[in-house]
């Protein structure tokens, strides 16, 4: 770059000289032996302090019961954590003390010298790499770096491939567990629903009565990781509204029981599950990122970063007068996925 | 007095003479004199922001650590078990193998949870110390040739810790970090085309699959400590062939770097620091806690806790998705969630992007191929302190947005107004910020060029025999004077040409433009050090004896406001 030289060149002389380093200011451990003697001790208290604090948490450890506590603390990890790092402490500003007070507190000045090699080393390794590379015949022979290139590049087809069965391909992800007839049931106690038990503003956090179903050995249908990812899915609130207010879609008409409403709890920004509930205005907010739907009308996206509103589930009463659905989820659960569009489009056919 | 004993040469001493045979055979055999001679009293200049690097340093070991330690218990396993521990309350409940072991860390292993919280508040301590460290960098250009390499290593170990901290704050599997996973899973699918392959590949299946703790638990105790050990290395290295920067003083030039030697004050000072940093953290993990995992529960799908948050690191983030707009749109017969990638995934790659791109556009612009051993004033570099500031600001209405529902339910807001001043905040406020901080920076720059042609303001009010009032001033002294002087001048700038000498127009010359253009952005309003000229001009004004009833002397430095002598 020629425009820095020039900067250099145009560039008046420095304003003030250099002074050159201070003087050396001695410190009173320098000058007075006593008070380097105190300076001593104190440091060596610290040290012993450590020590004593180290023996300190041993005791704690054979004396303290877990279930004790000492000024409203957790005994053991107050009694665990005061002597540990108290004395580590101590070792530390200890043995900074000693630096700053006893050590020698002469600077010394080291001369800097270019980041860059020096250009004889760069013209020697030049003719390194020149003799090397021709020795190597590379130059005449380039179907070998060309071939060699080749397989190098087809050692990442194998990397690739190890890495297929980290997962199964994404299958449909548009289904749930809901289906036609199955009860809305409470979701810590697996209890069925009936219109009578919820009033006006009521939300109830509920389940697919699957998760709760036993099999012929007493062994749950539903269970373990297949619970998990489908509870990530299915999981519902029902609210009950005045059915004056509810402000139905073409096609909803019939989807409530007497303003008794359910829709998914997922969220279908990022799949946090919804349940911040405001009765006066039907609005249910997702304590993650805010986005806020109307659940009075068919869950429509009033604030927020969400875009799709929340899928609503069609709602019947079976014989016993329990609430049940009338078929699983119209509209695709959880977080937007690239297929989701397509995916939607085969839902709505039916397919 | 009494007298001390003499130093006798180690190699002299009883112990010295055991010693000599083993290190004898060692140096035989790795040479180690040669690596020694040069390094032993290696020089490190002092400054108090040269510490902030060091707590990054020490609370990485402290977690290595504490880690250790935590990794004899935990479980990295998801599979579901029954709770039967010494925390009743949970006691029956169904969880996975995962938390059940954080339980048992927290609540049966003695000292346990101790080293439970001192590992996350060293976290904590981790990224802060980094960021501060990043920032000091920054504002003091210590960055600049030729360091560029060093800063773009402590950018991939910002990342890099980024990463592990979320990875370990996601191992407990309690309800908190479940919704922590439940939102990266939402982020994964939000990747244009491939989304769901990313999710699926990552996840083992459907979220939450089976597999997503024992392949983070990979990634937290193996791979990623090992790229930070490794630029750690890198960086540690580099900061010896550089030799630390060191700010402008009397004696300390460009050229040289002054400070005490590595054996015995800095290996001491550094080691000892060590010591602080851990017994610190301790005391924080004795008295503060941090993330309580009981209170949260093991994670469920189907619930979740009001007043979610991540690890304040991942605030900026969190933040940023709150207040994007719910874009979302379908072409190509693909969904694109813009709401959650630009956010999400975009926004981390910009400010990364930004990061390790300005010292390379700052030397493009300036044209400045020195080498820069001195630290610059974060006042004698406007623009980049006006970027510097600005950016901060931008981050902080992202960190603010992250907290919207936690600011709504302390200060009795609406969520809502929140949301909208952080989405407008985003954009104006640093705008704001770089206007305010360049002009503050100027200003300062004018005053140091004052307290050079006028002299610093003694606090001696003297009257006139007319009975005039006025503040005496006096010569800085010189040592004082050099410090504010010892910096780079503004250079001049001139009009690129855009036509060579037959009036052909100049290659590049579009280039040359832009450069120009951004030099002139970059060097707007600067104020260079005074001249020799200035300086000789000064001298005579505060020469003049003419006038003042006293003559300070040489000793005088300056009264306060209450008649305390003070010292520059």
């Amino acid at each position: 770059m020629s425009d820095s030289h020039d900067i250099e060149k145009k560039a008046p002389e420095e304003p003030i000289d250099n002074p050159g380093l201070p003087e050396h200011l001695w410190r009173p451990q320098d000058v007075d032996e006593s008070q380097a003697r105190r300076t001593e001790r104190q440091i060596s208290a610290m040290f012993l302090g450590a020590a004593g604090l180290f023996v300190a948490f041993c005791v704690v450890y054979l004396t303290v019961d877990a279930d004790q506590t000492i000024f409203g603390w957790h005994a053991q990890n107050f009694g665990f954590g005061f002597t540990l790092g108290l004395g580590l402490l101590l070792i530390g500003v200890g043995i900074i003390q000693w630096a700053k007070k006893l050590m020698g507190d002469h600077e010394i000045v080291e001369m800097r010298h270019p980041a860059k090699s020096s250009d004889d080393d760069r013209a020697a390794v030049m003719k390194d790499i020149n003799a090397g590379l021709n020795e190597s015949n590379l130059g005449r022979r380039p179907m070998i770096a060309r071939t060699l290139g080749v397989s190098l590049a087809a050692l990442g087809l194998p990397s690739i491939f190890l890495l297929r069965d980290l997962g199964p391909l994404p299958h449909s992800q548009r289904t749930t567990v809901w289906k036609k007839g199955m009860r809305v049931v409470v979701d810590v106690t697996g209890e069925p629903i009936k219109p009578s038990d919820l009033r006006v503003g009521d939300l109830v956090n509920a389940e697919p009565a699957i998760f709760f179903e036993e099999d012929e050995n007493g062994e749950r249908v539903v269970s373990g990781h297949d619970l998990l990812a489908a509870k990530s899915k299915a999981a519902v609130i029902v609210v009950r509204m005045r059915p004056e207010s509810i402000r139905p879609s073409k096609g909803r008409e019939n989807w409530g029981i007497d303003g008794i409403l359910c829709y998914s709890k997922i969220c279908t920004h990022v799949g946090c599950p919804i349940s911040l509930w405001e009765q006066q205005t039907h609005h249910l907010l997702c304590p993650c990122h805010q986005s806020t739907f109307d659940l009075a009308d068919n869950g429509k996206v009033v604030f927020g970063p969400a875009h799709r509103p929340l899928p609503q589930l069609p709602l019947a009463l079976d014989d016993e007068g329990y609430l049940v659905a009338v078929s699983d989820f119209p509209e695709i659960i959880a977080p937007s996925y690239p297929e989701l569009a397509r995916d939607q489009k085969k839902l709505d056919k039916g397919e | 007095m009494t007298t001390t004993p003499e130093y006798t040469d180690i190699e002299k001493t009883p112990g010295g003479q055991k010693l000599a045979g083993p290190v004898g055979w060692l140096d035989e055999r790795l040479g180690l004199a040669g690596m020694a001679k040069k390094n032993l009293r290696k020089v490190f200049p002092e400054h108090w922001s040269f510490m902030l690097g060091e707590i990054a340093l020490w609370s990485f070991v402290v977690l290595l650590i504490t880690g250790v330690f935590l990794t004899f218990w935990y479980q990295p396993s998801m599979a579901e078990v029954e709770y039967h521990g010494a925390y009743t309350p949970l006691n029956g409940l169904e969880m996975s193998s995962a938390y059940e072991s954080t339980l048992k860390i927290s609540f049966e292993i003695r000292g346990g949870l101790l080293i439970r919280q001192i590992h996350h508040w060293a976290a904590a301590l981790f990224i802060a110390a980094m960021i501060a460290h990043m920032l000091r960098v920054f504002f003091t250009g210590a960055y600049r040739k030729p360091r560029e390499i060093n800063w773009t290593i402590g950018l991939g170990l910002l990342t890099l810790g980024l990463v592990e901290g979320f990875a370990g704050y996601s191992l407990p599997d309690d309800l908190l970090s479940g919704t922590g996973l439940r939102f990266v899973d939402g982020l994964l699918r939000s990747i244009p085309i491939v989304g769901s392959y990313i999710e699926f590949f990552v996840f083992g299946g459907e979220f939450p699959g089976d597999e997503i703790i024992p392949r983070l638990y990979m990634a937290h105790i193996l791979l990623i400590p090992a790229l930070i050990l490794g630029l750690i290395a890198a960086h540690m290295l580099l900061l010896v062939y550089h030799k630390h920067t060191q700010w402008p003083g009397a004696g300390r030039t460009n050229d040289n770097v002054v400070g005490y030697p590595m054996l015995p004050v800095y290996a001491a000072k550094a080691g000892g620091f060590f010591f602080v940093v851990f017994g610190f953290t301790a005391l924080m993990g004795a008295f503060l806690q941090i993330n309580p995992i009981w209170a949260y529960g093991p994670y469920n799908p189907s619930e979740v806790t009001a007043g979610s948050q991540p690890d304040w690191y991942m605030g900026f983030v969190e933040g940023a998705v709150r207040i994007m707009p719910n874009w979302e749109s379908t072409f190509f017969n693909y969904t694109w969630s813009w709401n959650v990638f630009i956010p999400g995934v975009m926004l981390m790659g910009l400010m990364f992007g930004a990061l390790g791109a300005w010292p390379f556009i700052e030397r493009w612009i300036s044209g400045d191929d020195r080498e820069h051993h001195l630290l610059e004033r974060p006042r004698d570099a406007p623009v980049r302190t006006a970027f510097g500031v600005a950016g901060m600001s931008c981050y902080g209405m992202f960190w603010i947005a992250g907290g919207n529902d936690i600011i709504a339910t302390q200060f009795h807001t609406d969520i809502y107004t929140i949301t909208w001043i952080c989405r407008i905040g985003v954009f104006v406020v640093p705008i704001l910020a770089f206007i305010i901080t360049k002009r503050l920076c100027i200003s300062l720059q004018r005053k140091d060029f004052q307290t050079i042609e006028h002299g610093y303001e003694t606090g001696i009010i003297e009257r006139t025999p007319e009975g005039g009032y006025s503040e005496r001033h006096a010569p800085l002294p010189v040592a004082e004077q050099y410090k504010l002087t010892a910096r780079q001048r503004v250079p001049q700038l001139e009009a690129p040409t855009t036509t060579d000498d037959n009036g052909v127009p100049a290659p590049h010359g579009r280039k040359a433009r832009l450069r120009a253009w951004m030099a002139e952005f970059y060097f707007d309003g600067a104020v260079d050090k005074p001249t020799t000229h200035d300086v000789e001009h000064a001298n005579e004004h505060l020469g003049e004896h003419e006038g003042h009833p006293v003559p300070l002397g040489e000793e005088f430095q300056g009264v306060s406001e209450t008649g305390i002598p003070r010292v520059h």
